[in-house]
């Protein structure tokens, strides 16, 4: 029974894990660019999102739609301003290092506005939690919906970069800027909108973090950033159903490590077990062997 | 052989800057112009140019991202200390002692290197940066966890805590878990760190301008061509990887020995970043362009005090401005076209004198 | 050579001539005593070292338009760290250079004990309100403390805990990647060994994964625990508590002087915490004048309930006036002359602040008041 709890509370980690990853991974998949300032988007979106519930007693529908504008506009002027100037550099880093810079400078302006101390947030998840085998087992109103957004959005982005044009677009931009350039498509705008969209998906998840974990400091994303960004590449970076995969893994075998092995290395086992699915499967678990051209 | 003394001549300039800037620094402070704060700086600005300049030897020269590599920084400054710690009564000449710790950091750090390399270096690209990262966060965390104690009866050790050492009343604490190591003398001196930086220098660009440096940058420009003319591509990014991590380990001691405290939370993964960031400033493969990036971002929130809420804010914005400036192509073409204009005009000055 | 190069080096070369020059060139006639504040104004830490430098402010300007101290004003003067022991060194040189010749700082327990072997070698006064692990001030006679130390907190929640028979079966939760609460965890564990209770599961968490607990209360919950020791911060507690309601987990909780603060966690459904008891010398809604007018301030200026590193620094700022009054110190001693000063008036004052009355020290640094025990009861603090 205790196991079957474990289990639980892993899927229930491992689908907000997922939620962060599905946004990382369509940035990372479309611009090529490992995005380290989502993390802080999201932490941008919980805040926006609880400034609306406290300040404007707002309804959680629309302080949940308030912060989707708030971070799609924030992905894509970051984007315009930060990362577009650096798109043709001579090295994939430079971007990467402004991303970082980004993050530092998101965290410093909300620790302006809103102060250090850590502020609890409400969750706005109506759904009542779900009892089990007599109340042994529980899974709460979070988690249920935390897992139904992470599929209808893992299929919805599927289904959206496969069947529509823009979606091709976006795929096209993202197997090679130049040709995709000469086909009439605008490079610019595509990635702009993937910003849009992986940032909406922070909002969303910065929401879903915020009502799981009710804790919210200038510096609740960085963490859960760098996981997401473990299973992103734990799933293989770059592919949607991977990421969901990877973060629900991941947050399993964090649970189970705490569980039965030692809750002092559970880091480490994290990090050890993706260290051996990397190195039998180098490019992640749904990941695409790309073959390298002479 | 015309290249050649071009290389030797810009070696020479590399080392003549660190020299001078030992020497400016040495006068200032011996005739009292030099504040508590900058003096203070001078060792960490050391550890900080050689964590840049072994991290490019593997980012710019081999050309693989790493994450990690505070996780080697971080072995090599528990080992120094711990050996300190250790023989801190029976090594009293504290010159001699520091060498010998300096040494096994980077020995540690090395052996690390080889053991991680082995693994890490059959990845690519991200997924290779992601290995590194976790390895990283795995030494941090190990290390967290770990006790070692030392009585009459010798040396204890335990992954609990203290208490399940089991030693006797006269046993003292040599590493606590979290606590990390405290109660480290300071034997890091700008001099030492200075010397730490010419043997740095000295290994990575007599590296970069060997036969095996060579090998190593034909890997990183083009992998397969590289096999296809017999290079041994595991040996030559394993050296690299192995050089770069025991220097990295280097940086660590001198790190552990200026401060009287050592926690291994401090190697994380922002200070893995902080080096990348150096390396990347500083312009990919550039030494020099790192030595300075890495003085250049190590004072810069130091000197911003006085702003004080609005320090860190301002160092965000003045690193992507930094980085803006020295990437984006349309900011290089701005500078070129400003250069050929200054040339111009000087060029017009010296026609019309 | 490339052009962005020089234009670096130029800068750099500007700010480091600027940065190089003593400070002490500028310092104003007017003499004051000049305290250096250090403690984490920016990263993950920095709830605790606001705190600290707002209730110190809140102190000096009180005491300057009370008159000052010995006929001087007091200048308080706040340096982040970045809660990096590295970055605290840097702060204390800093405020060096500005002439500071006693330290309010560091506020977090691994920075301050870097800046107590600078400040040891320099013979510099140093009190610091919340750095709580033993080797805060044991680099030399110059270090004292407003807090409790980590074994002191550690031993006496084992004792409450068994001397009042509050439990059979404890379990405790704590994180080990952080020195302060490992630190109590350690000798609450050794203390426990003598106490009539048993320890029936200790589950460790980390820096790095500090959102979710259910396995460690799950684990407890699994081993019968009456009663769950916490010994963390409340943003951390804030989550247990929230989760342990929603696996049905009531235990008794019991915290130390970290936990205070959890009452004043913005949105925070304090029916959760109902019934957790702490050790804290500080409580907000404490009906002395000494509190309420301290609140009042704190909440007037911030906008926020004051917690207990602010207590602590608001009593450090008060303690640095008792025994600058004791030893007659005048602003134009040195801060070595004044360290030594200082010293003997420590062991000499009796201070009556937020958090304990007649506070006295002892010559290594340690604080002697009575730990209070508070239960939280109808969304407040009461004595128990």
């Amino acid at each position: 029974m205790s196991f079957l709890s474990y289990m639980i509370n892993g899927i229930s980690l491992g689908s907000v894990y997922a939620i962060i990853a599905l946004g990382y991974t369509m940035v990372y998949g479309i611009a090529k660019m490992l995005n380290f300032a989502h993390g802080d988007v999201i932490m941008v979106g919980g805040y926006a999102a609880l400034t609306m519930l406290l300040n404007a007693n707002a309804s959680p529908l629309a302080a949940v739609l308030v912060s989707i504008v708030v971070c799609t506009v924030l992905g894509i002027t970051i984007e315009a301003v930060a990362y577009r100037p650096l798109r043709a550099a001579a090295s994939p880093l430079a971007v990467l290092i402004t991303a970082i810079g980004v993050s530092y400078l998101l965290q410093n302006v909300v620790l302006l506005i809103f102060g250090s101390n850590p502020k609890n947030f409400q969750s706005v998840i109506p759904v009542p939690d779900l009892k089990l085998a007599g109340g042994a087992l529980m899974i709460t109103g979070e988690t249920i919906v935390t897992i139904i957004s992470c599929i209808v959005i893992m299929t919805v982005l599927t289904l959206f970069i496969n069947r529509t044009r823009t979606g091709q677009a976006m795929q096209a931009v993202s197997e090679d800027k130049g040709a995709a350039q000469l086909m009439g498509i605008n490079v610019n705008q595509t990635i702009a909108l993937t910003f849009a969209i992986g940032s909406g998906l922070a909002a969303v998840a910065g929401v879903l973090l915020c009502s799981s974990y009710p804790s919210l400091s200038p510096y609740t994303g960085s963490m859960p950033g760098i996981k997401a960004f473990v299973a992103a590449v734990f799933g293989g970076i770059g592919s949607i159903p991977g990421a969901m995969i990877g973060g629900i893994l991941l947050g399993v075998i964090e649970i189970l490590a705490k569980a039965y092995i030692s809750s002092q290395l559970a880091d480490a086992i994290v990090f050890a077990v993706l260290i051996v699915v990397l190195l039998v499967k180098p490019t992640g678990l749904l990941g695409k062997q790309i073959q390298e051209k002479v | 052989m015309k290249k050649n003394s071009k290389i030797f001549r810009q070696n020479l300039i590399t080392y003549g800057m660190v020299i001078a800037a030992f020497i400016v620094v040495q006068i200032l402070q011996s005739t009292g112009h030099l504040s508590s704060l900058f003096t203070g700086l001078l060792v960490p600005i050391c550890v900080y140019v050689i964590l840049a300049v072994s991290l490019n030897l593997v980012v710019g020269i081999s050309g693989e991202l790493s994450l990690g590599h505070a996780g080697f920084m971080c072995v090599g400054a528990f080992a120094g200390a711990f050996f300190t710690k250790c023989t801190q009564d029976t090594i009293t000449m504290v010159p001699l002692r520091f060498a010998l710790a300096v040494l096994i950091g980077a020995i540690a750090a090395a052996i690390f290197g080889i053991l991680i390399g082995i693994p890490v270096l059959r990845l690519k690209g991200d997924y290779l940066a992601i290995v590194t990262l976790a390895f990283g966060e795995i030494i941090k965390n190990i290390l967290n966890v770990f006790y070692i104690g030392r009585d009459s009866n010798g040396f204890h050790m335990s992954m609990k805590d203290q208490f399940s050492l089991g030693m006797e009343a006269d046993g003292k604490m040599l590493l606590g878990g979290p606590q990390g190591i405290t109660g480290i003398p300071k034997n890091s001196s700008f001099l030492a760190g200075i010397i730490l930086i010419l043997i740095t220098l000295f290994i990575v660009l007599n590296l970069i301008n060997s036969r095996d440096g060579r090998a190593i940058m034909a890997i990183r420009d083009n992998r397969i061509a590289a096999t296809s003319i017999g290079i041994n591509i595991t040996k030559y990014k394993l050296m690299a990887f192995t050089i770069s991590a025991a220097l990295a380990g280097m940086a660590g001691t001198l790190y552990s020995h200026n401060l009287a405290t050592l926690q291994a939370s401090k190697f994380n993964f922002n200070t893995s970043i902080l080096a990348l960031v150096f390396v990347v400033l500083g312009g990919i493969g550039n030494i020099r362009g790192s030595i300075i990036a890495a003085v250049v971002l190590t004072a810069l929130p130091e000197m911003l005090r006085g702003l004080s809420n609005l320090r860190m804010l301002i160092y965000a914005i003045v690193l992507i401005a930094m980085m803006l400036f020295n990437w984006a192509p349309a900011a290089i073409d701005w500078r070129s076209r400003l250069k050929e204009r200054l040339k111009h005009s000087r060029a017009n000055g010296k026609e019309a004198a | 050579m490339r052009n962005w190069k020089k234009v670096i080096g130029v800068a750099a070369a500007a700010a480091m001539t600027v940065s190089m020059l003593p400070m002490s060139v500028f310092a104003d006639d007017a003499a004051t005593f000049k305290i250096g504040g250090i403690g984490p104004v920016t990263g993950p830490a920095a709830a605790y070292g606001s705190a600290v430098m707002n209730a110190a402010q809140i102190a000096v300007d009180e005491i300057n338009e009370a008159g000052g101290v010995n006929g001087a004003m007091l200048e308080f003067n706040p340096q982040d760290d970045e809660h990096d022991a590295e970055k605290s060194v840097n702060a204390y040189n800093t405020l060096k250079d500005w002439g500071a010749t006693m330290i309010l700082g560091s506020v977090t327990s691994a920075p301050c004990i870097a800046v107590e072997a600078e400040a040891a070698n320099d013979n510099m006064f140093l009190l610091t309100p919340s750095g709580s692990a033993v080797d805060c001030i044991t680099a030399g006679d110059n270090a004292f403390r407003v807090c409790f130390s980590d074994p002191s907190q550690g031993t006496a929640s084992a004792q409450y805990i068994g001397e009042n028979g509050l439990a059979t079966k404890v379990a405790a939760i704590y994180d080990s990647s952080d020195v302060y609460s490992s630190g109590i965890y350690a000798t609450f564990k050794a203390e426990a060994e003598n106490q009539p209770f048993e320890i029936v599961a200790e589950e460790a968490f980390t820096a790095d994964s500090k959102t979710d607990f259910t396995v460690q209360l799950q684990k407890a919950k699994d081993a019968g625990a009456e009663l769950v020791y916490l010994p963390f911060y409340y943003n951390e507690a804030s989550l247990v508590f929230t989760q342990a309601a929603a696996m049905d987990f009531s235990p008794l909780w019991f915290g130390v002087d970290g936990m205070d603060g959890i009452l004043s966690v913005e949105g925070f459904d304090t029916s959760l915490a109902e019934g957790v008891m702490l050790l804290t010398p500080f409580a907000a809604d404490a009906q002395d004048d000494l509190t309420v007018n301290f609140v009042a301030k704190y909440q007037e200026l911030y906008n926020e309930v004051p917690n207990q590193f602010a207590a602590d620094a608001y009593d450090g700022i008060y303690i640095i006036k008792a025994a600058l009054e004791q030893c007659g110190a005048t602003p134009d001693m040195d801060a070595s002359t004044l360290c030594d000063a200082m010293k003997t008036a420590m062991t000499e004052i009796t201070v009556d602040g937020l958090t304990g009355a007649g506070m006295t020290w002892t010559a290594d640094g340690e604080p002697s008041k009575a730990p209070k025990a508070v239960v939280i009861e109808n969304g407040a603090y009461k004595a128990m």
